[in-house]
C-alpha cells in the first residue's frame, strides 16, 4: 500500500499491525452492517456469558438500533482511521503500539456501547479510560502530552468512581445489574428515594467523560494526541461514551425535572460556551476540539428532553456530527501532515495543490454549517424543530441552538474554507502536496457519506436513526421523518437566521478574536485552575502526612490507644452496657494471692528505674500467670508459659544488660499518659465484666469435646485442636514464630557500625 | 561461666532434656504435652548447653543450623496439610493409619497429624535457636 | 474469681499503655510484655474459669466426664504465648540494634528514615 506520494521519505517499516487493524476493524463493520436489517426490524439481540454470578455479574450483550448506531460509528470510522494512521505514522519507531493502544480502545469502546450489565458496561468504561490516556500521552516526550494525558485520566477517572458508585447504588436498589431489566422498571426507579443519589452520580460520570462544562477543560488538552486519534477518540467515539450511557438510560430515568433540567442547562451552557472559544482558536484543531465540546452539549441538551422531535433530533446530529467532525480532524492532519503547520492564520492557498482534500474539506463543512442538501441541513431543522417542542422553556434551549449553530457556521469557515481558498497569511514550513490516498479515503469517504445521506435520507432513517429512536422512546413509529424539504416553517426560517448572522460572524471573527482574547484573560481560567487544584491536593497530602505521620513512635501509640478508648467506650456507651456488679464471693485466698502479685509485678515493672527490677517484676507477673492457668485446668498453658518465661530470661541476660541503664530522663511523671493508661485499662476491665455477664456460647468447645477422640483419635483436647481441628491456623502461627527468629537473625547479622553505644 | 561442673552436668542436663522433649511431643495428643511444649523444651536443653559451654560447641553438637530445623519443620508440617489433599479430603484433614490394628487392639497410630505435630516441634527449637544463638555471638 | 481476674487484666493494660507511651524503647519492650500476658489473660478469662478439670478425655472414655475445663481459648492462648516469645524477641533484637547504630533508646531521636525539617538543613 505504498505511495509514492509519501514526499517524507521516511523508511516505511509498519509491518503488518495497519492492515491487520484496519482489516479486522473493517470486518467488524461488515458483520454489523449484516444485523443491521433485524434490528431495523424492531428486534434486539441479546448474548449473555455468566461471568460471577453469585453477585449477579454477567457479560451480557444487547444489540439494538442505538447500541448498533455506535457499533458502525466505531468500527466503521475505525476502519478508516486505522487505514490512516498506516501512512499518518508511517515508520514511527513505536507504530505498533500505537495500533495495540488504539486497537484496544476500539474494542473496549465497543464492549461499552454493547454491555447491558451495568458492571461489564464499567469495566468497559474504565478500559476506554486507560486506553484513551495512553494514546493521549503516545507523544510522552513532551512535558504537555504528559500532562493533558494524565489530566484527561484524573478528570475521568475521578468521575468514573462517581459512576462506579452510582452503578452499584442502582444494581442493589433495583435488586439487579442487567440494565435491560432496570429500565423496564423505569417507573420504579424514579419513585425510589435513591433516584437522585443515582442521577446524580452518573452525571458526575458522564459529563466528565462528555467533557460537560465545567470539566470540559480536558477535551481541548487531549489534541496532544496524534490527529487520528483525535479524530477518533475525541470527537466520534470515547467522548461520545457519556452521551451513549445517558442516552441507554433515557427510557428509565428520564421524564422528571431534575433530568430535564440539569442536562438541559449544562448541555446548553456547554453548548454555546464551547461555540464561543472555538472562535477564538487559531490552531484549527483547537477549534475542532471545541466544535465538538459545543457537539457533546447538544446532544445532551436533546437527551434532557422527551419529546420525539427531540429524540430524533439527537439520534440524527449524532451520526451527522460523527460523519463531519471525523472527517474534518482528518483533514486537519492531512493538512498538518503536508505543511507542516495548523495555523489558521497562516494557512491558505491550498486549494489548488490539495483539491481531493479541499473536496473533503468542502463537503463535510457545508454539512457541518447546515446548508441543504447535507445531512447536517436535516439534523439542524431537526435540531430547531425539537428545540420548538421543548416542553418548558422553549426559548432558552432555541436561543442556545441558534448561537451554536451560528458559531459553528463560522467555525467550519475558519477551518474548511480559509485554509484552502484565502490566501496563505505566511511562509509555510513545508511545500505543501496532496495527501496520499489511505490518508484521503477517510475524508473523502465520511464526507461524501454525509451528502449522500442528505440527499436520500431515507437511507439513513430506516436503517439506523428510527431504530435508536426506538431504543429510547419505546416505539419504531415515534421517529419523525427525516426531509430535506419541509416545507416553509419555523425551523426552516431559523435556519436562514443562522446562516445570515453565522456568515456575519465569520466575516468579523479576526476582530471578534482579539476581543475574545481579551476576555479569555480577564476571566479566570479552568486549566489553570486545574494545575491550581493538583497543587493544593498535593500540599494538603504533604501536611497530613506531617500530621499524621509524626514520625514520632509515642504519638503513634498515642492515637492508637485513644483511638480503642473511644471506639471501645463509646460502644459500650452507646449500647448502654452499663456497669453491672461484679461477683467477688468465689475468690479463694489462693486466688487473691495470685492477682496481688499480678498487681505487684505490674506497678513495680512501672515505676522502677531499675532494669533488673523491672525484669523480676515481669517474671512475676509471667509466673503468676503460669499460676493461673495451672489453678483453672490449664497444665498445656502453663508449661508453655513457664518455658517461655524461662527462654525471655535468657534472652534479658543476653541482650538487657548490654544497654544503659533506665536513666531517670524518661522517668518523670506523665499525667495524661497515666489517665489515658488508666483510661484504657477501665474500659478493657469493663468490656470483659460485660462479656462475662453474658451466657457463653459452648457449642464449638461441645463440638470438640464430642468429635476429640472418636474422630481425631486423642484425649488431648488441647492438643487435638492445635494439631488437627485448626491445624491452618497453627500452621500459620508456626510460620509466624519462624518469620520473627529469621527477621530477628538477620537484623543480627547485618555489619553495622557498632560501638557508638558502648 | 568457666564451671567445669557446670559443664559436666550440662552435657548429661541437655541429654535428658532433649529425651524428655521427644517424651513430650509424643504422649501430647493424650496427655499434656506437644510439639510446642517439647519444642521448647528441647531448645532449653540446647540453650542451656550454648550459656554453659559456648555456641561454638553448642553449634557442633547440633550438627545443623537452626535455621534449617525451623524451615525442615515448616516444610514437613505444610506436607503433611497437603498430604490430605491426595486423598481427596480438605487440607490439614488427619490422615490415620494404624499398623497391626486387630478387633480389640487399636495397633501403632501412624498419622499426619503426629507429623505436623513433629513440624511443629522442630520450628520451635529451630526457630529459639536461632534466635539465642544469634544473640549470643553477636551481641 | 473471673471478676477479680478481670480488674488484675484492667490494672495490668494500664501499667502496659503507660509503659508503651514512654520515650525510652526499653519501657516500651516491658510493656510489650505485659500487654501481650494481659490479652492472653482476658482470652482464657472470658472462655469462664474452672478448676481440677484439665480438659483430658480420661482412658476408654468416649467424651471427657463431666464439665471440663474449656479447651478452646486454651488452644488460642498456647500458640499465642509461643508468638508472643517471638514478638518480643524480635523487639528486643530490633531496639538493640537500634541502640548499637543510633547510639540513643530514645524513639524521639530515632529519625534516620524520617529526619525532621531543622535536622535536614
Amino acid at each position: 500500500m505504498s505511495t509514492s506520494a509519501d514526499p517524507t521519505g521516511v523508511p516505511r517499516g509498519n509491518g503488518l499491525s495497519g492492515l491487520l487493524c484496519t482489516g479486522l476493524s473493517a470486518l467488524l463493520f461488515v458483520w454489523f452492517l449484516t444485523l443491521a436489517p433485524q434490528i431495523a426490524d424492531g428486534a434486539s439481540l441479546r448474548y449473555v456469558i455468566e461471568w460471577v454470578p453469585s453477585l449477579g455479574i454477567s457479560l451480557s450483550f444487547l444489540l439494538d438500533g442505538l447500541s448498533l448506531t455506535f457499533a458502525l460509528l466505531i468500527s466503521g470510522i475505525g476502519a478508516l482511521v486505522f487505514l490512516y494512521s498506516n501512512t499518518y505514522l508511517a515508520g514511527h519507531p513505536q507504530f505498533d503500539r500505537f495500533m495495540l493502544f488504539l486497537f484496544s480502545f476500539m474494542l473496549s469502546m465497543l464492549g461499552l456501547v454493547l454491555a447491558d450489565n451495568l458492571i461489564a458496561l464499567f469495566v468497559f468504561w474504565e478500559l476506554t479510560t486507560i486506553t484513551s490516556y495512553l494514546l493521549i500521552g503516545f507523544g510522552h516526550e513532551t512535558a504537555k502530552g504528559r500532562r493533558s494525558a494524565l489530566q484527561a485520566l484524573f478528570v475521568t477517572g475521578a468521575g468514573a468512581l462517581a459512576l462506579l458508585a452510582g452503578f452499584i447504588l442502582l444494581g442493589m436498589t433495583m435488586g439487579t445489574f442487567e440494565l435491560s431489566e432496570i429500565l423496564a422498571r423505569g417507573d420504579e426507579l424514579k419513585a425510589h428515594a435513591y433516584y437522585i443519589p443515582i442521577l446524580l452520580l452518573i452525571l458526575a460520570g458522564t459529563f466528565t467523560k462528555s467533557a460537560q462544562f465545567p470539566f470540559h477543560f480536558w477535551l481541548p488538552n487531549a489534541m496532544a494526541a496524534p490527529t487520528p486519534v483525535s479524530a477518533f477518540l475525541h470527537s466520534a467515539t470515547m467522548v461520545k461514551a457519556g452521551v451513549y450511557l445517558m442516552a441507554r438510560l433515557h427510557p428509565g430515568m428520564s421524564g422528571t425535572d431534575m433530568w430535564m433540567w440539569t442536562l438541559t442547562i449544562f448541555g446548553a451552557v456547554t453548548a454555546v460556551a464551547a461555540s464561543i472559544f472555538a472562535l477564538r482558536q487559531t490552531d484549527l484543531k483547537q477549534a475542532l476540539a471545541y466544535t465538538t465540546l459545543m457537539a457533546l452539549g447538544t446532544l445532551m441538551l436533546f437527551l434532557g428532553q422527551q419529546s420525539s422531535y427531540a429524540i430524533t433530533a439527537f439520534a440524527t446530529f449524532l451520526i451527522v456530527h460523527s460523519l463531519y467532525k471525523a472527517a474534518l480532524f482528518l483533514v486537519v492532519g492531512c493538512i498538518d501532515h503536508a505543511t507542516g503547520t495548523r495555523e489558521a492564520d497562516v494557512l491558505g492557498g491550498l486549494g489548488r495543490v490539495m483539491p481531493f482534500t479541499a473536496i473533503a474539506a468542502a463537503l463535510a463543512a457545508l454539512s457541518m454549517a447546515g446548508f441543504p442538501p447535507f445531512l447536517g441541513f436535516i439534523g439542524k431543522e431537526l435540531k430547531y424543530a425539537g428545540a420548538l417542542g421543548v416542553a418548558s422553556e422553549p426559548l432558552f434551549v432555541v436561543g442556545a441552538v441558534l448561537l451554536a449553530n451560528a458559531l459553528m457556521f463560522a467555525v467550519a469557515g475558519v477551518v474548511a474554507f480559509r485554509p484552502f481558498w484565502r490566501k496563505a497569511g505566511g511562509a509555510l514550513p513545508k511545500t505543501p502536496h496532496e495527501a496520499p490516498w489511505p490518508m484521503l479515503a477517510g475524508p473523502v469517504i465520511l464526507a461524501v457519506l454525509g451528502t449522500v445521506f442528505g440527499i436520500y435520507p431515507d437511507l439513513l432513517e430506516r436503517s439506523l436513526v428510527a431504530p435508536t429512536v426506538a431504543s429510547l422512546l419505546g416505539e419504531i413509529e415515534d421517529a419523525k421523518e427525516l426531509k430535506l424539504w419541509a416545507g416553509v416553517n419555523m425551523p426552516l426560517l431559523l435556519s436562514i437566521v443562522t446562516v445570515v448572522s453565522g456568515a456575519i460572524i465569520y466575516a468579523v471573527h479576526r476582530q471578534a478574536r482579539t476581543m475574545l482574547e481579551r476576555m479569555d484573560a480577564a476571566t479566570p481560567s479552568f486549566d489553570a485552575g486545574w494545575d491550581r487544584f493538583l497543587d493544593g491536593f498535593k500540599a494538603l497530602a504533604a501536611w497530613q502526612t506531617g500530621v499524621i505521620q509524626s514520625g514520632v513512635l509515642r504519638k503513634y501509640m498515642f492515637v492508637t490507644f485513644v483511638t480503642v478508648l473511644v471506639g471501645m467506650g463509646g460502644t459500650m456507651m452507646a449500647r448502654g452496657l452499663g456497669l453491672t456488679v461484679p461477683d467477688f464471693s468465689d475468690a479463694t485466698g489462693q486466688s487473691v494471692a495470685l492477682v496481688l502479685m499480678i498487681l505487684g509485678g505490674a506497678l513495680l515493672a512501672t515505676l522502677t528505674s531499675s532494669r533488673i527490677a523491672a525484669m523480676a517484676a515481669l517474671g512475676v507477673v509471667g509466673i503468676a500467670v503460669a499460676m493461673v492457668f495451672i489453678v483453672f485446668s490449664a497444665p498445656d498453658v502453663a508449661i508453655t508459659q513457664l518455658l517461655v518465661e524461662t527462654l525471655v530470661v535468657v534472652l534479658v541476660a543476653v541482650a538487657l544488660l548490654r544497654l544503659p541503664t533506665l536513666d531517670s530522663g524518661g522517668r518523670h511523671w506523665r499525667p495524661w499518659d497515666a489517665l489515658l493508661a488508666l483510661g484504657v485499662g477501665t474500659v478493657v476491665t469493663l468490656t470483659l465484666l460485660a462479656v462475662l455477664a453474658t451466657p457463653l456460647d459452648r457449642r464449638l468447645t461441645d463440638y470438640f469435646e464430642i468429635t476429640s477422640w472418636p474422630e481425631a483419635f486423642g484425649r488431648n483436647i488441647v492438643n487435638v485442636i492445635l494439631v488437627d481441628f485448626r491445624a491452618l491456623d497453627t500452621f500459620g502461627e508456626i510460620a509466624v514464630v519462624v518469620i520473627a527468629a529469621l527477621s530477628a537473625y538477620a537484623l543480627l547479622r547485618t555489619t553495622t557500625t557498632k560501638g557508638q553505644g558502648k | 561461666m568457666n564451671s567445669v561442673i557446670l559443664r559436666a552436668g550440662t552435657r548429661y542436663l541437655t541429654g535428658l532434656l532433649l529425651i524428655f522433649s521427644v517424651y513430650m511431643l509424643l504422649r501430647g495428643h493424650n496427655e499434656p504435652g506437644g510439639g510446642f511444649i517439647g519444642g521448647l523444651i528441647g531448645s532449653t536443653g540446647f540453650v542451656l548447653f550454648a550459656v554453659a559451654c559456648g555456641t561454638a560447641d553448642a553449634r557442633r553438637a547440633l550438627r545443623v543450623d537452626p535455621q534449617s530445623i525451623a524451615m525442615v519443620g515448616l516444610g514437613l508440617a505444610l506436607l503433611s496439610g497437603l498430604f490430605a489433599a491426595f486423598f481427596g479430603d480438605d487440607l490439614f484433614t488427619g490422615q490415620w493409619l494404624f499398623l497391626g490394628a486387630t478387633e480389640t487392639e487399636k495397633g501403632l497410630p501412624i498419622s499426619t497429624v503426629l507429623a505436623f505435630d513433629i513440624g511443629v516441634y522442630l520450628v520451635v527449637f529451630g526457630s529459639v535457636l536461632t534466635l539465642v544463638f544469634a544473640m549470643e555471638e553477636e551481641i | 474469681m473471673e471478676a477479680l481476674l478481670a480488674i488484675a487484666i484492667g490494672v495490668l493494660v494500664a501499667a502496659s499503655v503507660y509503659l508503651m507511651l514512654a520515650r525510652n524503647v526499653l519501657r516500651f519492650i516491658f510493656g510489650l510484655v505485659l500487654i501481650s500476658n494481659a490479652a492472653n489473660l482476658t482470652i482464657f478469662v472470658a472462655g469462664r474459669l474452672t478448676t481440677g478439670a484439665p480438659p483430658l478425655i480420661a482412658e476408654g472414655a468416649e467424651a471427657p466426664a463431666g464439665l471440663v475445663a474449656n479447651a478452646l481459648p486454651q488452644a488460642l492462648v498456647l500458640t499465642a504465648i509461643v508468638i508472643g516469645f517471638g514478638l518480643f524477641a524480635f523487639a528486643l533484637v530490633l531496639m538493640f540494634r537500634a541502640y548499637t547504630t543510633l547510639g540513643t533508646l530514645y524513639s524521639d531521636e530515632m529519625r534516620v528514615a524520617e529526619p525532621r525539617p531543622e535536622d535536614e538543613r
